[in-house]
């Protein structure tokens, strides 16, 4: 049973996740703000108690590791790693500024917190089975959590990781699959549509829960509960809104990446931080 | 670096893959972060006994290169040392994103090994006869190829990868090769050797093709012209101060390769020499075209890649050097 205050602190942390991302993405003017927010949710359940990890040694060798395959939602996980202590919050706001460590798409080699480059869709799932692989050819059991795009699951990459990691009864992978419905070019279901995720992922011997992404004591029942599932990987189809947070961009159907103006930016962290004043009133 | 000539060059009775395959155990047995992938071709490679010595540490992806090359370089950020294999079209044109980003971009520790070089894919026709593989993998930053020539380089090259760093891409002839060094000879990674001394031209050759230049260099000497014959075995990084050296000292150069002319051996000797000492070149090669199925003698005539075109670009290049 998660505690009251658990779910209060994660809600908390969430709600600070998306105004450093408004702020690092508005600062600069445009960015992929969409698929950021939509993951927020989960990304804070992660940092803020489900993951194991130390910001004093990002390469702690008992740590959980993130592969944010959707490598564009990086702007999100930056903001958790700041708040958590990685890095100064302020660092934030060098996000795509000339000779950054926080660019558009998660680096390894350049952020303090991140473990694997993503970048260009379907590659993340790979790189997890590797590294979920590696830990338990060693024998360790940190657990390895690949968060996917909805629209990135049409790359045939994903399938040939899922298949592979079913073969391998790789446990310890849980897979989020952030199903916002809409892709850069408009809704998946038109595009080509990734249908019912959770059946797809089973048929391929999978674990499969399928939740409300935006619901924090969902998901984290959702990972105590694949982490207690033995011999098969998991996944966690996670209903969101891209855009989540901000109303104007939860209504617009290209929200993959968008203009930000300062006058938005303003009003959507005066929306949120009513939001959070009363949450932390609660 | 201490290279000796093999006193006859005589067809190995080893074949290349089953001196990978054992090289790997004996690497294996003393590291326990080495292992194995492949993505079916494992019986093609000879790595079943491999598999038998390290079965938990052998990953057969099945049928799907692009998932090999994203789960080597995974386990890679564990600290395993993978050694990744598939016929050379599908090791590098199939997943060439995977190699490029998820190996180089990620600064990763991967090896990646494509068999079955150009013309020595033979029967299994133009669909797997790569002649664009090193072309392609050049293209990645500080990626390092190595076209071994012979079993005893593929030995010592083999066991120097387990203590470096970064992305290599080892171009692995399958079947026997004819040995061209002295077993005990050892190699630095990134310099090329000089097989034969001469004075009128260089011909500067990689993998299968090496024999055939000598053959060449011994034809032309009759003829009383001096040819020095250098083995590149690293095509990136290449020797510069070697082929500068050579172009320096003998004023022409013919490259001799089992590869497209284009973005391969020719294109980066060319590109030194052009830079830095200006002399005539010819290239030997193939000329910009698709494989097709065959025998591989057939295939080597079909795609000029014979003694007999060496003399005659040899003869061109000295022609344009006077």
């Amino acid at each position: 049973m998660i505690s009251k205050d658990t779910v209060k602190e994660i809600k908390i942390l969430a709600l600070h996740i998306r105004m450093e991302t408004m702020k690092a993405i508005g600062n600069l003017g445009f960015g992929h703000i969409g698929g950021a927010l939509s993951i927020t949710d989960t990304i804070a359940a992660l940092y803020g108690g489900a993951m194991k990890y130390d910001p004093k040694n990002p390469q702690w060798e008992q740590r959980d590791w993130l592969v944010c395959s959707k490598g564009h939602a990086g702007p999100a996980i930056y903001s958790a790693l700041a708040l958590k202590g990685f890095f100064p919050v302020e660092e934030l706001l060098t996000l795509n500024k000339p000779g950054t460590n926080l660019p558009s798409h998660c680096d390894r080699n350049l952020t303090k917190g991140i473990d694997m480059t993503t970048g260009s869709l379907g590659q993340g799932a790979s790189l997890a089975v590797g590294v979920a692989l590696g830990h338990k050819l060693d024998g360790r059991d940190n657990f390895t959590y690949l968060i996917l795009g909805d629209g990135e699951i049409q790359e045939g990459q994903v399938w040939e990781a899922v298949l592979f990691a079913a073969q391998k009864k790789l446990d310890h992978l849980i897979t989020f699959v952030d199903y916002n419905k809409k892709q850069l070019d408009g809704y998946t279901k038109d595009i080509n549509d990734v249908g019912d995720i959770k059946s797809k992922f089973e048929a391929f011997g999978w674990h499969g829960q399928e939740i409300d992404g935006s619901n924090v004591i969902e998901i984290i029942e959702a990972i105590e509960n694949a982490k207690q599932h033995k011999d098969k990987p998991s996944v966690i189809v996670l209903h969101t809104i891209k855009g989540k947070g901000w109303a104007f961009a939860e209504q617009e159907l290209f929200n993959h990446h968008m203009n930000i103006s300062r006058d938005q930016m303003e009003e959507a962290l005066t929306v949120l931080s009513a939001e959070l004043e009363g949450l932390v009133k609660e | 670096m201490s290279t000796k000539l093999a006193q006859e060059r005589i067809t190995e009775a080893k074949e290349m893959r089953n001196v990978y395959c054992e090289t790997l155990i004996e690497l294996a047995a003393g590291n326990k972060n080495i292992v194995s992938l492949d993505a079916d071709l494992m019986n093609s490679m000879g790595m079943v006994k491999f598999a038998h010595h390290y079965p938990e540490r052998t990953f057969d992806v099945g049928i799907q290169e692009a998932n090999m090359i994203g789960v080597a370089a995974g386990l890679s950020a564990t600290g395993k040392i993978p050694f990744a294999h598939s016929f050379g079209p599908f090791a590098t044109r199939r997943c060439f994103d995977q190699l490029f980003l998820s190996c180089g971009y990620a600064r990763l520790n991967v090896r990646i090994i494509g068999s079955d070089p150009g013309v020595t894919a033979a029967f299994n026709g133009g669909t797997h006869m790569p002649f664009e593989d090193m072309g392609i993998v050049r293209n990645i930053p500080n990626v390092t190829i190595l076209e071994p020539v012979d079993s005893t380089q593929l030995r010592d090259l083999l066991k120097q990868t387990e203590n470096l760093y970064g992305v290599f891409y080892l171009r692995l002839l399958r079947k026997s090769a004819v040995k061209i060094y002295e077993d005990g000879s050892t190699f630095t990674i990134g310099k090329g050797v000089t097989l034969k001394e001469g004075k009128d031209v260089t011909l500067v050759a990689s993998g299968i093709m090496v024999d055939d230049a000598l053959k060449a260099a011994e034809e032309l000497e009759t003829k009383g012209i001096s040819v020095r014959v250098v083995n590149i075995f690293t095509l990136k990084p290449i020797d510069r101060n070697l082929i500068i050296q050579c172009a320096e000292e003998t004023g022409a150069i013919v490259t001799v390769e089992n590869h497209n002319i284009i973005n391969a051996l020719g294109s980066a000797v060319a590109e030194v020499v052009v830079e830095n000492m200006p002399v005539p070149m010819e290239r030997v090669g193939v000329n910009d075209l698709f494989g097709e199925v065959g025998p591989q003698n057939y295939l080597k005539q079909r795609f000029g890649l014979t003694v007999e075109n060496i003399v005659t670009k040899v003869n061109k290049v000295l022609s344009r050097k006077k």
